[in-house]
């Protein structure tokens, strides 16, 4: 109470001190446009989500209260639970493999100052501005029965290999991984190459004064210099991951059977195929803490590192 | 000191990842200009030389042309609507002090993050009560909505690191709030919109989820459709992909660096 009433001058001096002759009133008249607009459209839906989600629901007649059933049925039923399987799998297509490959190959190419790297980031970087339905449309022509993939592995002597690659149930989530570290690799390439260049020579120098090679220098000059960046690749190519819906629909709509069923496309497939509305809010509730879960743990750890 | 090898093995690398990315796209262009009824070849020239005829064919068979005018049109007002709020409440928030602000701002930034399939449920129900499902609105106002999230955000940032005696000064000389983000602020802030704009422009034209749901005729929801119904058609779908993909990829090739800048630092700060 003493505390808050202490407080409370300085708070007010702060305030007015901020905003020159400026009633503070008039900050809320800008923000309110915005405010508004993202209410309407994305917070309140999000809260009305969550309240679907404990209703058994088809979407035209009235609802049943079922409490947290439809958050069981995603641990129970057998395809909601292998569409958050088959994202972790893709997880580490998606982030864990790109990440890693760009950051060794960021680490053999830190040693150089690199000139005329505008181009190679520009090419590099041009899957990120495609939309999915494209690149989703692209790969299912690559990776169909008589497409390139296909042609080429019968030029190479490989005949007996080739398959319709998505409609196969052991391969078609791994060519969609494919498509993701496709997709993904270029990004964390230029994230981590810029990152590696800004690491001041010296700090090799030092390290190579003191009798450490390339791979002690590595583990002990870049990695902990990008730390920050790589944390950032993580959390944009983990968000990717999750966020494939267009992917999937495009090219396998989660087959064959649901070998390739997401989140993303679940939440489309119960509510608007299956009418499961009740239990696709509940995947699109979970999908939503799993993402704001996953960019806070990650940004979490790399500053905790920080110190 | 760095040997003329290693600094060769380098850009060898840099070069095969680089066309490693652009390669499906490459392969897509030589089949959307083979001729149609002739077996597309892979990534090789058509041997009948290059044919525009898909181009044509696909525009006039899906209706490609009011496809990319719809699309056109709602992402024209996403730009717009998202544009302005967002220019209003970064300047708040960046110049600001307000009871409350670090609150508000912290729940924009929670759309940053949001996932177009945990809302997509509710608005959909939302705009059909509204009776504007299939209409340029249905996509356009939740599309405004995300694109707000990151928009303040990102003017915010800017706004934050404008020098304020400038701003001080105007203040004092009896200029209004909105004068000195119209007259001082604004003309500094020309690239940070631009980019803004940008990114804004890409998201809304690529989105797919919404256009889908609402049942708006959009570009990349024709493509999916032409893909669907004409399986074997690959010089057609090709061509119909390009031109979906065409408008974001020719600004890009112009405007590369806001583009990459805009979506590394969006994110880095986040």
């Amino acid at each position: 109470m003493i505390a808050r009433a202490r407080e409370r001058p300085t708070k007010r001096a702060r305030l007015s001190r901020g905003a020159p002759g400026e009633p503070y009133l008039s900050a809320y008249l800008y923000i309110a446009p915005a405010l508004v607009a993202y209410a309407a459209f994305a917070l309140l839906p999000f809260l009305w989500a969550v309240w679907i989600s404990f209703f058994q629901w088809d979407g035209v007649s009235v609802g049943t209260w079922v409490g947290v059933d439809n958050y069981v049925s995603i641990a129970t039923d057998v395809r909601l639970r292998g569409s958050f399987r088959n994202a972790l799998v893709l997880i580490v297509f998606y982030s864990i493999v790109p990440v890693t490959l760009a950051l060794v190959l960021a680490g053999v190419m830190s040693r150089a100052s690199l000139r005329g790297l505008t181009v190679f980031r520009g090419m590099l970087f041009v899957p990120q501005i495609m939309a999915m339905v494209v690149i989703g449309t692209i790969w299912r022509w690559i990776y169909s029965s008589n497409g390139p993939l296909n042609r080429f592995l019968e030029l190479i002597g490989l005949e007996q290999a080739t398959r319709p690659w998505l409609g196969d149930f052991t391969f078609a989530l791994p060519a969609l991984g494919l498509v993701g570290t496709w997709f993904m690799l270029g990004l964390a390439l230029v994230l981590l190459i810029a990152a590696v260049q800004r690491v001041p020579m010296d700090l090799y120098e030092a390290a190579s004064v003191d009798g450490a090679g390339a791979i002690r220098q590595f583990f002990a000059v870049t990695l902990p210099s990008v730390r920050n960046e790589i944390a950032v690749a993580l959390v944009l190519t983990m968000l990717g991951a999750l966020r494939n819906f267009d992917l999937v629909y495009v090219t396998t709509s989660g087959g064959p059977g649901y070998s390739t069923a997401v989140p993303a496309f679940e939440v489309y497939n119960q509510a608007f195929r299956l009418g499961r509305v009740g239990a696709a809010s509940a995947v699109g509730v979970v999908l939503a803490l799993l993402i704001f879960s996953i960019s806070f743990a990650v940004t979490r750890i790399a500053e905790r590192d920080d110190e | 000191m760095i040997s003329r090898r290693e600094r060769t093995l380098n850009y060898a690398i840099l070069t095969f990842f680089a066309v490693l990315s652009v390669m499906p796209l490459l392969g897509v262009v030589l089949a959307a200009v083979t001729p149609p009824g002739q077996a597309v070849q892979g990534f090789a020239i058509p041997a009948d030389g290059v044919d525009l005829g898909n181009f044509v064919r696909v525009w006039r068979d899906a209706d490609f042309g009011r496809a990319l005018w719809t699309s056109f049109q709602m992402t024209a007002i996403t730009v717009v609507l998202s544009t302005i709020a967002s220019i209003l409440a970064g300047y708040a928030f960046g110049t600001m002090r307000f009871p409350g602000s670090t609150t508000i701002f912290y729940v924009f930034l929670i759309g940053l993050l949001m996932p177009f399939e945990a809302t997509v449920i509710p608005v959909y129900y939302m705009m059909r009560w509204l009776g504007l499902t299939g209409t340029v609105w249905s996509v356009a106002l939740p599309s405004t909505s995300l694109s707000i999230a990151f928009g303040t955000f990102w003017m915010r940032a800017f706004f934050r690191s404008a020098p304020r005696p400038l701003m001080e000064a105007a203040r004092v000389d009896g200029a209004s709030s909105l004068m000195v983000l119209r007259k001082i602020l604004l003309p500094l802030a020309r690239p940070a919109v631009l980019t803004m704009i940008l990114l804004i422009f890409m998201w809304t034209w690529n989105d797919f989820l919404y256009s889908l749901v609402m049942r708006l005729q959009t570009a990349p929801l024709t493509l999916a459709q032409f893909q669907g119904y004409r399986r074997a058609d690959v010089s057609g779908i090709a061509a119909a992909a390009i031109l979906v993909a065409l408008p974001v990829f020719a600004i890009y090739v112009v405007l590369q660096r806001h583009f990459i800048r805009g979506m590394l630092a969006g994110s880095m700060k986040g």
